[in-house]
Order: C-alpha cells, then sequence, then structure tokens
C-alpha cells in the first residue's frame, strides 16, 4: 500500500465519521408511521442524540430521506420526484413496514415496497415500528453512511 | 317526531314514489323512486316538520353479488341525513341499473354532497346529473374502471410508475 | 425590458407582456412541510391573497373499504385502526358497534365502561397532536415538544392495556380483547395529572400568546350556517357556536351516565377551534375519571382455589384427551395474554357464543370450547349477522365518526363504509382560505386537523 492510498483511506474514515453525525433528514410522511415518528423525534426517544435532530424540509438539502408510511399509487411519482430532486450522496429509510412491503394493504392502490420505485439504504419494519427500533434502524444507517456505503 | 310519522310525512307526499318504508334496526329507512329524488331531498330539508339540514353521508352500494339481488338494479346510492333541530336520522336510498346509471345531484342543496358525489362516481362509477364538476375523488385520473365495484379485482393495481405487478 | 423579465420571473410566464397583472398559481403539497398530511392545494394568489383553491386528495388512499369486504368481521378491526391513527380506540369502537348492532347483541356493563375510557384517552391524544402540530406549523416548536410529552404519558397508559402504541387493535366485536390491568386506575390518574400540568403550561404560552393570537383570531373562520351545509361536526361545529355532540344527541354506552359539558365558542375561526379543543381534553379527562370511578367488575384478577399450572402442560394434558377437570384448574397464562383469563373476559366481551372468542382455557380444556373456537375462526363459519344494513355513528375526534356495514348474512362484510369526520371540513377548506392571505394557509389547515388515513380511507 502506496502511502497516497493510505491518505485517501484514512480522509474517507475521517468524511465518514463525521458524516454520520450529521444527517439531515427529510421525513416524507404520509401516514400512521408518522405519529410514531413525531414520538421518535420529541424528547422522549430524542433523535438529536445521534445528531439526526435537524429535519431539512428541502430536499436539495437533504441526505437522507425517510419514506414514513404507505405510499400509494398516486403517491408513486411524487416520492420519486423528491428523491431525484436530492443532492448526492443520499440514502433512503424505509420506515415502516408499509414502506419496506406495502404490508397488509396488499390491494390496488397502495404500492408493494418503495424499493420497486427507488433504492432503499435502511429497512426498518413494525406497524408502526417502535421508537427504539427506529433508534436501531439509525444506527445501522450510521454504520453504513461510516463505510462509506452510498451510491453515487 | 318519531321515524313512523317521518315515513308516512314521505308517503303523504310523494305516494307511490315511496318504494319501500320501514324502520330496520330501529332507522327509519325509504327507498325512492329516481324521479323524485331530488324533490325529496329538498323537501326533508326545507318542510319545517322534517327539517333534515344535514346530509351526513352519501354512498352506494354494489348489489351485484348480494344473494337474492343478483338480478335487480344493480346499485344503489344510499344518503344519511340528519336534523339537529328534531334529533332525528333518515335514510333515503334510490335504485339504479348498470345502464345508465345516473342520479340527480344534490350539490344545489348542500355543498358536501360536491365531494361525496365525485367519490361515488370515482368508486362505483355512478353518474350524478348537474354536478359542477364531476372528476375523481380519491384514485387518479389515468386509473380505469372503479375500485368498489364488486367484479373490480382487489389487486388489480395500475400503476403510474415503477412495474406492473 | 429588465422590467418585463424581472416581472416574468416573479409574475409567471406572460405576465411581463400585458399591462395588468397576472395571477399567480402556486402549488401547495402533497408533499409540503409545514402541513403535516398529504394534501394538494393550487392556490391562484392575486399579489398575497388568495383568490382561488382547488383542493385535491387521494393520496393515502388505501382501499379501507374495499379490504374490509375481503376478511371476516372482526378481521377488519386492524384496518379501522389505521383510519384514524391518532385516535384509533374510537375507530376499533365504532366499528364494533355497527356490528352488534346489526347482530342486535349488547356489550357488558365493564365493557361499556372500558370503551368510553379509552375512547376519552384516545380524544386527548388526537387533541394534543392536532394543537401541538398546528402550533408548531406557526413556529412555536416548544408547544409541540410539550404536547408529545403529555400524549407519551398517555400513549404509556395505552400500551399497558392493549399491548401497543398505537395500531392497538383492542376492539373486539362483541367487547375488548382483554380487560384493564392491574393498578391501570392509579397509573391513569397520575397520568391525567401530569396531562394537565403541560396543558396548563401551554395555556399560558399560547391563549394570550400575541403572535399566536394574531395569527388564529377571525382566520379561516365558517359560520355557523354554512358548516351545517357542509355537513361539518366536531369541533368544528361545536367552535361556530353548534352544540352538536354525537355524546349528547343520542348517547351510546354510557355516556348518559357520565357527567360532562360540550364546550363552544361563537366565532367559528382557528382561536376558537383551538379553544374548543383545549376544554374538550379538560372535559374527556373527567369523563375518563367518572367512568374510572364507576367501573364495574372490581378487581380484576381473582384468586383461584388449587394449585397453579403453566399454559403449557395445559394445552399438553388437553391435547392428550386428560380434559377431566381441567376447566377447574387456574391457569397462570403467559404475559402475552395478560387481561384474557376466563374471569376478565367474562367481564368485558359478550356471552354470546356467536360472537366471542372462548377464553383459551375452555378452548384447551372441553371439546365444546376447541369447537365453539374453531367455528368463529374457520373460514366459512365465523361471526354471521342477519342480512341488513345499519348505520352507527360515535364521537370521533374530528367530528361524527359513523359506520355503514350491509350484511349479507354470510361471515364477511358485504360493504363496509366509513364516514370520515374529516372529509367535510376539506371539502370546505377552499371556502375557509379564499380570501385570505397565503399565511394563512397553514394555520387554517393546521386547525381543521386533517387525518390522510380516515379521509382518504
Amino acid at each position: 500500500m502506496g502511502v497516497g492510498d493510505f491518505f485517501t483511506t484514512k480522509l474517507d474514515q475521517a468524511i465518514g465519521w463525521a458524516r454520520k453525525y450529521s444527517i439531515f433528514q427529510y421525513p416524507f410522511v404520509t401516514a400512521c408511521c408518522g405519529m410514531e415518528y413525531m414520538a421518535t423525534a420529541c424528547s422522549h426517544y430524542d433523535i438529536d442524540r445521534f445528531g439526526a435532530g435537524l429535519a431539512r424540509f428541502s430536499p436539495r438539502q437533504a441526505d437522507v430521506l425517510f419514506v414514513v408510511g404507505t405510499i400509494s399509487h398516486k403517491m408513486a411519482p411524487v416520492l420519486k420526484r423528491v428523491y431525484d430532486q436530492m443532492c448526492e450522496p443520499k440514502w433512503v429509510v424505509a420506515f415502516g413496514v408499509c414502506t419496506c412491503t406495502g404490508g397488509f394493504y396488499d390491494n390496488y392502490a397502495t404500492v408493494m415496497g418503495i424499493d420497486t420505485i427507488i433504492p432503499v439504504d435502511v429497512y426498518i419494519p413494525g406497524c408502526p415500528p417502535r421508537p427504539e427500533s427506529v433508534l436501531d434502524g439509525l444506527m445501522k444507517l450510521q454504520d453504513r453512511i461510516a463505510a462509506g456505503a452510498q451510491r453515487y | 317526531m318519531d321515524g313512523e310519522r317521518i315515513l308516512a310525512r314521505l308517503r303523504e307526499r310523494f305516494g307511490p314514489a315511496v318504494l319501500e318504508a320501514g324502520s330496520p334496526f330501529g332507522q327509519p329507512t325509504a327507498v325512492l323512486d329516481r324521479g323524485v329524488l331530488r324533490e325529496a331531498l329538498d323537501f326533508c330539508k326545507v318542510d319545517p316538520e322534517l327539517g333534515f339540514d344535514m346530509l351526513v353521508d352519501l354512498t352506494a352500494v354494489d348489489y351485484l353479488k348480494f344473494p337474492g339481488r343478483e338480478d335487480g338494479p344493480r346499485f344503489e346510492v344510499v344518503y344519511h341525513l340528519y336534523s339537529l333541530p328534531h334529533n332525528q336520522r333518515l335514510r333515503l336510498k334510490v335504485r339504479v341499473e348498470e345502464e345508465g346509471a345516473v342520479v340527480p345531484s344534490a350539490t344545489p342543496l348542500w355543498p358536501i354532497a360536491n365531494w361525496l358525489e365525485r367519490e361515488v362516481w370515482d368508486m362505483f362509477g355512478i353518474r350524478f346529473e348537474g354536478h359542477p364538476d364531476l372528476r375523481r375523488l380519491l384514485m387518479y385520473e389515468e386509473f380505469e374502471g372503479h375500485p368498489l365495484r364488486k367484479d373490480y379485482p382487489i389487486q388489480r393495481r395500475q400503476p403510474l410508475i415503477g412495474p406492473r405487478n | 425590458m429588465a422590467e418585463t423579465a424581472t416581472r416574468e420571473i416573479f409574475l409567471g410566464e406572460g405576465s411581463g407582456t400585458g399591462s395588468g397583472g397576472q395571477n399567480l398559481h402556486v402549488n401547495i403539497g402533497p408533499q409540503h412541510p409545514a402541513m403535516h398530511g398529504i394534501i394538494r392545494i393550487l392556490a391562484e394568489l392575486d399579489g398575497e391573497t388568495v383568490v382561488k383553491t382547488d383542493v385535491e386528495i387521494g393520496y393515502l388512499h388505501r382501499a379501507f373499504e374495499k379490504e374490509c369486504e375481503a376478511g371476516g368481521y372482526n378481521n377488519a378491526i386492524p384496518f379501522t385502526d389505521r383510519l384514524n391513527y391518532v385516535s384509533p380506540l374510537i375507530n376499533n369502537f365504532g366499528y364494533a358497534a355497527a356490528v352488534e348492532k346489526l347482530l342486535g347483541i349488547e356489550v357488558t356493563e365493564r365493557c361499556k365502561y372500558i370503551r368510553v375510557l379509552m375512547s376519552e384517552i384516545s380524544r386527548i391524544c388526537d387533541h394534543l397532536t392536532c394543537i401541538g402540530a398546528s402550533a408548531m406549523e406557526l413556529g412555536a416548536i416548544t408547544v409541540f415538544l410539550y404536547m408529545i410529552k403529555a400524549r407519551e404519558f398517555l400513549w404509556e397508559l395505552v400500551e399497558d392495556v392493549t399491548g401497543a402504541r398505537l395500531t392497538i387493535s383492542y376492539g373486539r366485536v362483541g367487547g375488548v380483547r382483554a380487560d384493564l390491568p392491574d393498578g391501570f386506575a392509579e397509573k391513569a390518574r397520575k397520568a391525567f395529572q401530569e396531562t394537565r400540568e403541560v396543558l396548563d403550561e401551554v395555556d399560558r404560552l399560547l391563549t394570550g400568546n400575541r403572535i399566536f393570537m394574531d395569527r388564529m383570531i377571525g382566520v379561516g373562520a365558517l359560520s355557523a350556517e354554512q358548516s351545517i351545509a357542509y355537513g361539518i361536526t366536531g369541533p368544528l361545529l361545536r367552535a361556530a357556536g353548534v352544540a352538536y355532540d354525537v355524546r349528547k344527541a343520542q348517547p351510546y354506552w354510557v355516556y348518559d351516565r357520565v357527567e360532562f359539558e360540550v364546550p363552544t365558542r361563537p366565532t367559528g375561526d382557528n382561536y376558537a377551534r383551538y379553544l374548543v379543543r383545549m376544554a374538550e381534553m379538560e372535559q374527556s379527562m373527567r369523563i375518563a375519571e367518572q367512568a374510572l370511578a364507576d367501573m364495574p367488575g372490581g378487581a380484576i384478577n381473582v384468586d383461584f382455589e388449587g394449585r397453579p399450572i403453566d399454559p403449557a402442560s395445559y394445552v399438553d394434558r388437553g391435547k392428550q384427551g386428560k380434559t377431566e377437570g381441567l376447566l377447574l384448574l387456574p391457569v397462570t397464562l403467559s404475559p402475552n395474554l395478560e387481561g384474557q383469563n376466563r374471569r376478565a373476559l367474562e367481564r368485558v366481551l359478550t356471552h354470546d357464543k356467536r360472537v366471542a372468542l372462548p377464553p383459551k382455557e375452555t378452548t384447551y380444556g372441553s371439546i365444546e370450547g376447541l369447537m365453539n373456537h374453531f367455528m368463529l375462526i374457520m373460514e366459512g363459519y365465523g361471526i354471521r349477522p342477519p342480512a341488513g344494513e345499519v348505520y352507527v355513528p360515535v364521537e370521533g375526534a374530528n367530528g361524527e365518526l359513523g359506520f355503514y356495514v350491509v350484511s349479507d348474512g354470510s361471515d364477511r362484510p358485504y360493504r363496509v363504509h366509513c364516514r370520515p369526520p374529516c372529509l367535510p371540513p376539506l371539502a370546505a377548506l377552499p371556502r375557509l382560505l379564499e380570501g385570505g392571505m397565503v399565511a394563512d394557509v397553514v394555520p387554517t389547515f393546521g386547525s381543521v386537523n386533517m387525518i390522510g388515513g380516515e379521509l382518504d380511507r
């Protein structure tokens, strides 16, 4: 390993470490899971501890897209558009079972998992997931970010 | 004013156009002829003795697969009225065939009927004559068919983007 | 030339060429940061004044009504949770009450009290979320944090009873799933006390707050006549001065046995809606406390005589056919079945065998119980109400929540229709917004308390 390789590796690690604690998220809240998202974001569970407390309500300023709640076929183009508007590097969290697989809404109106439309990094199942599992999912996302596992 | 009195009042006003009347499960219910529906709704609203000033709900039922009613008129449009001054409820129904499923609109009487009728059009494909703007309410314009009809399969998806099923 | 270009940038294409200004079209939503709910408002603006709006809904249509037709009567309960996900208990009980009316059965006294108690807790959660979210959208994030803190206290109560925080599926046709846990009354009183403290703080933060009042007073007003014409019920109608409340007008369960007031306000604007909601929370706690005090049935866990046995060996003995005397044995049920032993279920479930699942002791301890269980669970059997149709209204958090259920005599509902309490206010939203300023869209939308799940179903 050359000296140059050594420095770029270390630099990647440093950037990954910095990014992992400055998650600017965009909450794409549609349904029931939004109530649990609120609970997670507020003082009882406090996602600020993970550096993810600040929600940026503009996709262009956000790093992580939290897709919270059922996505219907009517909403799917909107979700795709918001995802496309986000700048690289970007990550997607599927919050709740509806976004993971469609959940128990197996019918004409709902999308069977948002990964049919956009790529997903972390799946948090549950209907809705308890705040504890959201925090667990968030830490898994931090591991991914620190490892530099983003798509360009 | 009890349920019997309400139905009697409707009968004396509209006579044979009241096809059926009764109080199943304690709720006064009248099945009306489509021709007098608009007039009957207006009568229920303005008649001081009835005073049904609130259109609580408007929906429809598809009787395509209902045992014993497969051959009858396919749809039933159901109006639930409530009278604030008399604290009374009334259910009015009108039966329509699949061919030419058109019902007079109640939008001039109650503005809420605008959205409720759009929903019924969206879900059942029943048209409302005189409606100012009969668009789909819940589904998107590209959607084909009317999902709450009994012959629409529950899993027939029509995605706008992404894989088709 | 430069001026024309500037005009075009600010007022839209083509506006620079004509002499007069052109109205600006602004698309708010479906995914907008300042609005908790997915709805699209197409607004036409003249300067900052809203001239015309078109509201589009349906972004959360999840086919509730179609899904209900696909399963048995009790299978629809989880779907009703997700209609109004801020107060799911009321939805559960409303649907169950409609099917019970079809069946012609009466729930037990204790169950009625539990339903009233849990409905009121749910109503408080709903109002807390509504006020918290609409205050946050006006910039008062502190209020939101306080309100969610209070909601957390109440959710802990809900979790104690139902096992879940949000989507609880606690109602059953013929009763509720389980009895209240030990020491619930004490916990509930404590939680109410904490909630009252939070409400007191919020009251001091908001009610006399100059900024809040300026944004809310006289904004988004609707007269009583217009509200009635739009079919608006609940806090919005009461804020316009009409004291209509289903709990008072057509009392169900034990609402005629508890004392409470129906708060009203004369003005019908956003501020009045805020005050009505604040007053209603206090009334809800009053009802809940009375229900706790009057609840019949006494202690829940009753001492049995004889030796306790764990559920696994109980089942084993049942499977081996050694059922003799099994029904007399007291069983220590697994923690998942807390509040569902035989004594508890007798109190909270109807005694009608066509409807209520037998307790697990009976299912495993006697052949009759096992048959009864299977007759209710198997495809093609289950609960079979007589053919007919009912419409049952209950007072939801946003107004009259009605379930219209049509039965064809089979084990599946032929049609279930929900009368969502927040659809009429949304239909009236253009009228609330037009003529106001574009900045008033957000507080008005917040005070309407739109819940996507029940609006789009």
